[in-house]
Parts: C-alpha cells; structure tokens; sequence
C-alpha cells in the first residue's frame, strides 16, 4: 500500500513535468525557477538540519564496541572497533563513511525445522546498499561536465574509467546501469522479505522512487531519446552564472529528468536522505571510546551542596567538646 | 552545542563543494558559451535535418558503419532523395573538413571523448 502510494506520487510528478513542459511550455519554470527554488531549499534546509542536530547534548559516551578496548598495555587493544583517540575515531568513521562496516555485520534470523532459530551473515543489504551509493556518487560526480568549463581532466578520467567497454553511441556508462540495478533490488528487498515490508513507510519508497525515476530519465536521455546535449551545457552554464537562459529545442526528456533532480533536492533536507550528513553526527560512530581513560562529567551537573566533617566539626566543636566527644583537631 | 568548530567547518567545506561550479567558474573566468562551429562548405543542407543531427549524429554514424563494415551497403538516402555515400571521412568531412573547428568544439564543451580517430585517420590539419 505504501509502495502504490509513493509510485502513484511519483506518477503525478511526471505527468506534472509532461503537463508543464510538453502542454503548457513552461520551460523558464521548469529550467530556471524550480532548479533554483531546489537548491536554495537543499542549502538552507541541509543546514538547519544539522544545527538542530548539532544542538543536541552529547554529555556521555557512547559506547558500541566491538573491539577489545584499551586498558592494560600487555592486552592487545583494538583501536579502530574500539578507537581510544582522534586518530582511531578517524579510522572508525572513514570506514563507516566509505565502506558502511556497521552494515557489513548484519545479520538475518531464519526459523529452520524443529523450530530452531538460526542466526548467520546477510552481505546482499551491505553489497546493494555499497553499489548503490558509490555508484550514485561517481553519477553524481559525471554531471560536474555540464557545470564546469573547461570540463576538469578527472571528470574525463573517471569517465573514460566507467565507459570502459564502449559499448554503443554514446558509451553506456557502467556506473549508471549498477545505480539502477542496486536501487531496484533495494526496492524489492523492501517488497519481499515480509519483516522488511512491515517496517518500511511511504517516505522510504518514495526516496527510492524517486531516484529510480532520475535514474531512467536519464538513461532514457543518454540512449534513446536524446537531446541537444550542448543546450543543456549551455543552460547549465548559465543557471551557475545566475544569468539564466533557456536555449530553445532541449529535448522534454530533459525537463523530466531534471523536474525528478529538482524535487529529490528539495525533499532531502526534510527526508531520510539527510543520512548524508546525519552519519557524521552519529555519536556511537564519532566518539572515542574513552570512558576509562578520562573522566566526564555530566556539563549540566548542578553544584551539589556539600557538608563536609571538618567543617561540621568547626561548627559545633564547642558542644561537641563540651559533651566529651572526641575531635579530629582541638582548636 | 557540543563540537562546535568541527560541525560547522564540516558544513564549510559541503557548501564550498556543492556550490563548487561558481567558484570553478570564477576561478576560470570563462562565460560556458556555447562554442561557434566553422562550417567549410557550399552545401546548406546536412544528409539530415539540423535537429536530428545535432541529437543523433552517432547513431548515423554507428549505423553507416555497421552497413559499410558489416553488410557493403554504402548508399544512403538523405534529405529530398539526395543519395550520399556513407562514409565518414568522404561525405561527413567534406562539409565539415575541420575537426578542429566542427568536432572536437562540441564535444570538449560536453566533456564527451568520441573514438572515432582510434580507426580513422585523423584529417590534415591536426596532424
């Protein structure tokens, strides 16, 4: 119901782009203002959201380890499960970021004969989840040519890398065909393992949707219906002039694919997607495990009141004396 | 707020990296016209309309090969009835003889590296 709900969304932003586009022509909307709106949306909204984050208090560690920790020196000490400095931290967060170690140890549960349950390894999430986001970054990363000029030497290196086998006119980019891939089996994972299916929500599917709809647009665009890729250069090169021009005949694929890009921008800061800046922020993930090794003290703690002997004694050493009873110091 | 200095220097440096095509631009000075093509012919008509071209050239151009390569077949029919030879270095370069100028202009504004010159002799002037 959820998946309908967010598929059926996502149709409506197509025909929404079809009846903008295609019937009213309403390229400066859909070429200029919508891209703007979007990234200004994307900018502000992502850091609003990581000051409301970075708002929240840290007071104590927290401690997921799995890794000896550092004590003793003869107990040999695990400094990147367990990272005691900045250093281990480092490590701990770069394999995180760039590997998602944290999924690596997933886990699945299946109930076998007699009743048993049975624990073992499941890389297929920790596989897809990899391919999908590094080969999302590399597209991501491809699209610098249209923003740049002249287009940086690494921009062709790394395409030259992910156009390997050229095969067909343009070169099939291998990096775009994974990205589909890997996001159409995060989907179906979400519609086929009944425990998945039960915890998965309408914004969950409508993100993936939604970059599969990027996704086909543009593959639809490299492939089939192609377009004045000049033009859309041209446009670019003027948006990030903020001289904007829209050159006449860009293809309506174009429109789609870039009315698909302009709400993914606008919806991430208010979505799930803001895991991109959320996993730096993860305190499980970013701080050392130094429990131990320093103290912390809790920085709201208020000024406890003390009464300590010593001054108890000052103040009723006289009686104290009086009654007989013994004193620490005399006078 | 806790980490302050980091947060906020981690958020610098995203913001720096997604608005990076204004400071590339700036730092490059160049507008991103688009780039003018030399046209070095009598003709004013390509062996398809102008729009097709622009979009589609290498798929004609794969096709054209395939025909020649594959199947002998060299006549193309194009625009009014107009029979072309289908060859790259004799029909497409007879119009537009400089890569230089034609070619290369578009496809190095679009970052797209074409290997068509890895069998092709590559025309006078570049050599």
């Amino acid at each position: 119901m959820n998946a309908l709900l967010a598929l059926f969304g996502v149709a409506i932003l197509f025909v929404i782009a079809y009846l903008g586009v295609d019937v009213l022509g309403l390229h400066s909307l859909f070429g200029i203002v919508l891209p703007y709106a979007a990234i200004f949306l994307f900018l502000i909204g992502f850091v609003v959201r990581i000051f409301q984050w970075a708002k929240s208090p840290v007071p104590f560690r927290i401690t997921t380890t799995s890794g000896q920790q550092k004590s003793l020196n003869f107990i040999k000490s695990n400094n990147l499960e367990s990272p005691h400095n900045t250093t281990g931290v480092i490590g701990r967060m770069a394999l995180e970021i760039l590997f998602f170690r944290s999924l690596f140890r997933n886990t699945k549960a299946e109930v076998k004969e007699n009743e048993r349950i049975v624990y073992g390894p499941d890389k297929w999430l920790w596989a897809a989840a990899l391919a999908f986001h590094w080969s999302f970054l590399i597209v991501f990363l491809r699209h610098y040519r249209f923003f740049a000029e002249p287009v940086p030497e690494f921009i062709l290196k790394m395409q030259a890398v992910d156009g390997l086998f050229q095969v067909g006119t343009p070169i099939v980019f291998l990096t775009g065909l994974i990205l589909l891939a890997s996001v159409t089996f995060l989907f179906l994972r979400r519609v086929v393992l009944p425990q998945v299916r039960y915890i998965s929500l309408l914004a969950d599917y409508f993100a993936l949707f939604v970059i599969m709809a990027i996704a086909i647009s543009g593959l639809l665009m490299r492939h089939f219906y192609k377009v004045d890729i000049v033009g859309v250069k041209e446009l670019a090169m003027t948006l990030v002039g903020f001289k904007p021009v829209v050159p006449e005949g860009i293809g309506f694929i174009f429109y789609v694919h870039l009315f698909f890009v302009c709400v993914l921008f606008a919806y991430f800061p208010f979505s799930k997607l803001m895991h991109l800046g959320g996993v730096f922020l993860s305190p499980t993930r970013n701080l050392a495990n130094t429990n131990r090794i320093k103290r912390h003290i809790n920085p709201w703690n208020y000024e406890v009141k003390t009464h300590t002997y010593e001054e108890y004694e000052d103040e009723f050493r006289d009686v104290m004396r009086e009654a007989g009873l013994p004193l620490e110091k005399e006078s | 707020m806790y980490d302050a200095g980091k947060i906020i220097a981690g958020l610098v440096i995203f913001l720096v990296l997604v608005t990076s095509p204004m400071w590339y631009k700036a730092a490059t000075g160049t507008k991103g016209e688009a780039p003018e093509l030399k046209y070095v012919t009598e003709s004013k008509v390509c062996v398809a309309e102008t729009e097709y071209m622009k979009a589609f050239h290498m798929d004609l151009l794969n096709e054209w090969r395939d025909d020649v390569v594959r199947r002998d077949d060299r006549q193309y029919e194009g625009l009014e009835g107009k029979v072309y030879e289908k060859s790259l270095s004799r029909t497409c370069m007879s119009c537009h003889s400089n890569k230089d100028e034609f070619c290369d202009r578009c496809h190095d504004y679009a970052g797209v590296s074409v290997y068509c010159w890895d069998c092709h002799v590559e025309p006078a002037e570049v050599q």
